[in-house]
């Protein structure tokens, strides 16, 4: 006989997340919820004498098909958006009906039925399940074993992507960055020859003006920018007055940051 | 307690996971209405298993998660597929294929 406190606790750790497949609006949160209802469900198999079951239950679903599933939603992207508008007229309504009515359907069915409970449970220990996976379905067993295979082959057909267009060397990606104008080389890094290596100071070229493109784009839009000046002027003490002739312009370069950059965002 | 209760829970799942089916767009959120119908085919086996006091059901179960990890694999790999060459996994769109 089964525990009724096992029983309700499978009931509940199943079907109120197993809901969320219908209401729930995010994708992930559902497969999280799938995830509980497979836990549960392994927990319901060593209720019911099947503890090897149990074990496969959570390391084939919860370690290996809905970790696959979660995977699957990293790669089409989490945010994907479900569009509510409906094709076929009512077909929510109907569907929802007609699921209902196949549940008091199964329901029904099983209601009328009297089955006998064997007093002597047989305990699907790994042994026992062993024997009669080898003797009585040995030949289902191999034929799993080739679905297994086609199904691997499958996978890696499907998501196989025939090259149509030669590979971009990284010389022909730099001569393309040439060819519409951009800076061949790399930008220098933000706090690069400025006494400060902070995101949102400007590097110093050597004469000491700051480089507008060595930050950030964002930090430009959002006005978070520095122009450095403090850390320039800490520099020319250090320096001496040989580097002192170049910033007379530097204060406008350094207002300029506002200015629409070419460069920008064409070489990437 | 009996062992059918555990029927009645899997009956509840199934209609659950098929309703998922029915009324979600997002294919991979079907797909697992879909995983959901195959589990509560699976407790329905485990608890006859237990009724008829054998372990057939049992193996049984086991050949379902099978088939179901090879179909998952499969199943994914063409929600792929659709996903590059159209960039949605709506399960709508591909309904303008006909002609």
């Amino acid at each position: 006989m089964i525990n009724p406190f096992l029983f309700w606790a499978v009931a509940l750790l199943t079907v109120p997340p197993a809901l969320s497949l219908l209401f729930a609006k995010k994708a992930v949160h559902i497969a999280m919820s799938i995830v509980l209802v497979m836990v549960g469900l392994a927990t319901a198999y060593v209720g019911l004498d099947a503890p090897f079951l149990g074990v496969v239950q959570i390391v084939v679903y919860t370690g290996a098909v809905m970790m696959l599933f979660v995977f699957v939603l990293m790669l089409v992207g989490v945010d994907q958006r479900e569009d509510l508008t409906e094709t076929i007229k009512g077909q929510r309504w109907i569907a929802l009906f007609a699921a209902g009515g196949l549940g008091i359907f199964l329901i029904s069915i099983v209601a009328r039925v009297t089955l006998p409970v064997s007093s002597s449970p047989v305990t699907g220990d790994p042994d026992v399940i062993a024997g009669v996976l080898f003797s009585k379905y040995v030949l289902v067993m191999e034929v799993l074993g080739a679905l297994l295979i086609t199904a691997a082959i499958g996978a890696l057909v499907m998501t196989h992507m025939p090259q149509l267009r030669p590979r971009h060397t990284q010389k022909e990606i730099s001569a393309s960055r040439v060819k519409v104008g951009a800076d061949p080389v790399n930008r220098p890094m933000p706090g690069y020859y400025a006494r400060h290596n902070a995101l949102d100071i400007p590097a110093l070229d050597p004469q000491g003006n700051p480089i507008p493109d060595s930050v950030s784009r964002v930090l430009e839009v959002r006005d978070q920018t520095q122009d450095g000046s403090e850390f320039r002027a800490q520099l020319e003490d250090a320096a001496g007055p040989s580097l002192a002739s170049p910033p007379a312009s530097a204060p406008d370069s350094a207002v300029d940051t506002s200015k629409p950059d070419s460069s920008e965002g064409k070489g990437e | 307690m009996d062992p059918i209760s555990f029927v009645y829970l899997a009956a509840i799942l199934f209609a659950i996971g098929s309703a998922a089916v029915l009324t979600r767009r997002n294919a991979i959120v079907a797909f697992m209405g879909v995983e959901l119908m195959l589990n509560a085919a699976n407790l329905a086996l485990v608890s006859f298993s237990r009724i008829h006091g054998e372990v057939d059901g049992q193996v049984m179960a086991f050949f379902v998660m099978v088939v179901a990890a090879a179909e998952v694999v499969v199943g994914l790999a063409i929600i792929i597929a659709v996903f590059r060459t159209r960039q949605s996994i709506s399960l709508d769109e591909p309904a303008e294929l006909r002609g």
